[in-house]
C-alpha cells in the first residue's frame, strides 16, 4: 500500500511538472510585426498562435476571432472593449485575433484599431490553410465568425455567435 | 496509478466528444451521405429554378454564397471557372444566396443581379427566400459548398465545405477541395477528402 502511495506521489510529481512546462511555453516570435501611426500589430501563423489558447494559470482568457470586414464582429467589439477594462483587475484576458487579409492590415486594420481606439491586444492570424487549424480552436466551430473561446486552465468553451454584453459577462461568470 | 489517470483521461475525452457530438447534430444540418432536399428558389432572371429541372446533370455543386463578404468575392471567379469546368460534364453550380436582405443591404435581389452581370456569372443566383433552405442543408457561412450526386435514392451529399485552402491567391491553391471531389465522382470512385472548414461570413438570417 504504501508503495502505491509513494508511486502515487511520484506520479503526481511527474504530472505536476509537466503542468509546468505547459506554462513555460515561450512567447511565440512573430511572423512579421506591422507598426503605423504608433500601433503594432504582431501577426502569427496558428502554429504561433496556439500558445494563446492554451495558457495554464489562473487567469481567464477571452479570445474573439474577428475582421474588420465582419459586420457582425465590429458590432460586438464594445462588448468586448468593455469586458477587457471592467474586468482589468480581475484576472482577465481579452485578445482580439483579427483575421484580416494580411494585404489589408495597414490600409483596414490599423486604421480601425486606431479610429475605435481598441485597448485589448489586437494579433493577426496569417494562416490561410484554415482547414488546418479550425478543428484546433473547437471541432464545433464551422469556420463562421464571430467566434469567441473563454476558458481558464482546462476549463474551456466555445460560442459560434454574437453576444451582447450582458452574454459575455454571464458567460465570464462562470469561470 | 498511470493506467487509472489515463483511463480516467479517456473516458473524460469520451464523454467531451459525446457532447460535441450531441451539440454538432443539433446544429448541424446534412452529413456527408444525407439525401439533400430540392427546392425552388428564384433565380436572378426572377424564373424559379430546382435542382430537378437539370435533367441531364448527374450531380449539382452547390454553393451558399453572396455578395457583401470578402471571402465569397475572392472566389467569385473561381466559382465561376467550375461552372465552366464542370457544368459539360454533368455537374453545374447552383449559387444560393442564404443572407436575409434585411439584415444585409448589400445581399438583395436586385443587387444579387447586379453582381451576377457585373461579373458574369454563367450559373443560377438563387435568393433564399425567408432563409428556409439553408439551414435545412446546415451552411453556416458564405461561402460554404456542397457537392450532391444523383443517385436512386435521391440527390446524395458527397462533399461539404471550402473551394480550396488559399482564399487569397487562387494561384498558390495546393489542395483544389471541389474539383478533386468531383473528379472522383465523375471518375465513380469515392471522394477522399469528403469535408473541409474555412473562415467564412456568418449567415445572416
Amino acid at each position: 500500500m504504501k508503495k502505491i502511495i509513494s508511486l502515487g506521489i511520484v506520479f503526481l510529481l511527474i504530472s505536476c511538472k509537466k503542468d509546468d512546462k505547459k506554462e513555460a511555453i515561450p512567447e511565440s516570435k512573430p511572423l512579421k510585426t506591422y507598426t503605423q501611426d504608433g500601433i503594432s500589430v504582431d501577426s502569427y501563423n496558428f502554429l504561433g498562435l496556439e500558445p494563446s489558447l492554451k495558457r495554464n494559470n489562473d487567469t481567464t482568457y477571452v479570445v474573439n476571432f474577428w475582421a474588420t470586414w465582419c459586420k457582425p464582429c465590429v458590432e460586438e467589439l464594445p462588448h468586448f472593449e468593455k469586458l477587457n477594462a471592467e474586468y482589468k483587475d480581475k484576472k482577465v484576458k481579452v485578445l482580439l485575433v483579427s483575421i484580416d487579409m494580411p494585404k489589408k492590415v495597414e490600409t483596414d486594420l490599423i486604421p480601425f484599431i486606431k479610429k475605435n481606439n481598441l485597448k485589448p491586444e489586437v494579433v493577426l492570424l496569417n494562416d490561410l490553410d484554415a482547414n488546418s487549424w479550425i478543428n484546433k480552436v473547437d471541432p464545433t466551430w464551422s469556420g463562421a465568425i464571430p467566434a469567441t473561446v473563454i476558458y481558464k486552465g482546462d476549463k474551456r468553451r466555445f460560442y459560434e455567435k454574437s453576444f451582447s454584453y450582458e452574454e459575455l459577462e454571464n458567460e465570464l461568470k462562470q469561470f | 496509478m498511470k493506467t487509472i489517470k489515463i483511463f480516467a483521461f479517456v473516458l473524460l475525452a469520451g464523454l467531451a466528444s459525446a457532447f460535441t457530438y450531441k451539440n454538432m447534430d443539433a446544429a448541424a444540418g446534412y452529413k456527408v451521405g444525407d439525401i439533400a432536399t430540392d427546392f425552388s428558389l428564384k433565380n436572378i432572371d426572377n424564373k424559379k429554378v430546382a435542382l430537378k429541372d437539370f435533367k441531364d446533370a448527374k450531380g449539382y455543386i452547390v454553393i451558399f454564397t453572396c455578395n457583401h463578404c470578402p471571402y465569397a468575392q475572392a472566389y467569385e471567379d473561381r466559382i465561376i471557372a467550375l461552372d465552366k469546368k464542370y457544368k459539360k460534364q454533368g455537374y453545374p453550380v447552383i449559387a444560393i444566396n442564404p443572407n436575409n436582405p434585411e439584415k444585409q443591404k448589400d445581399d438583395s435581389f436586385d443587387l444579387m443581379k447586379v453582381r451576377a452581370k457585373e461579373k458574369g456569372f454563367t450559373f443560377p443566383y438563387l435568393l433564399d427566400e425567408g432563409q428556409k433552405i439553408y439551414p435545412q442543408y446546415g451552411a453556416t457561412k458564405t461561402p460554404h459548398v456542397y457537392i450532391l450526386q444523383k443517385t436512386s435514392k435521391g440527390n446524395q451529399v458527397k462533399y461539404i465545405g471550402a473551394i480550396d485552402d488559399n482564399y487569397d491567391d487562387a494561384k498558390a491553391v495546393k489542395q483544389k477541395y471541389v474539383e478533386n471531389a468531383v473528379d472522383a465522382l465523375l471518375k465513380n470512385k469515392e471522394v477522399v477528402v469528403k469535408e473541409t472548414k474555412a473562415i467564412g461570413c456568418s449567415i445572416k438570417a
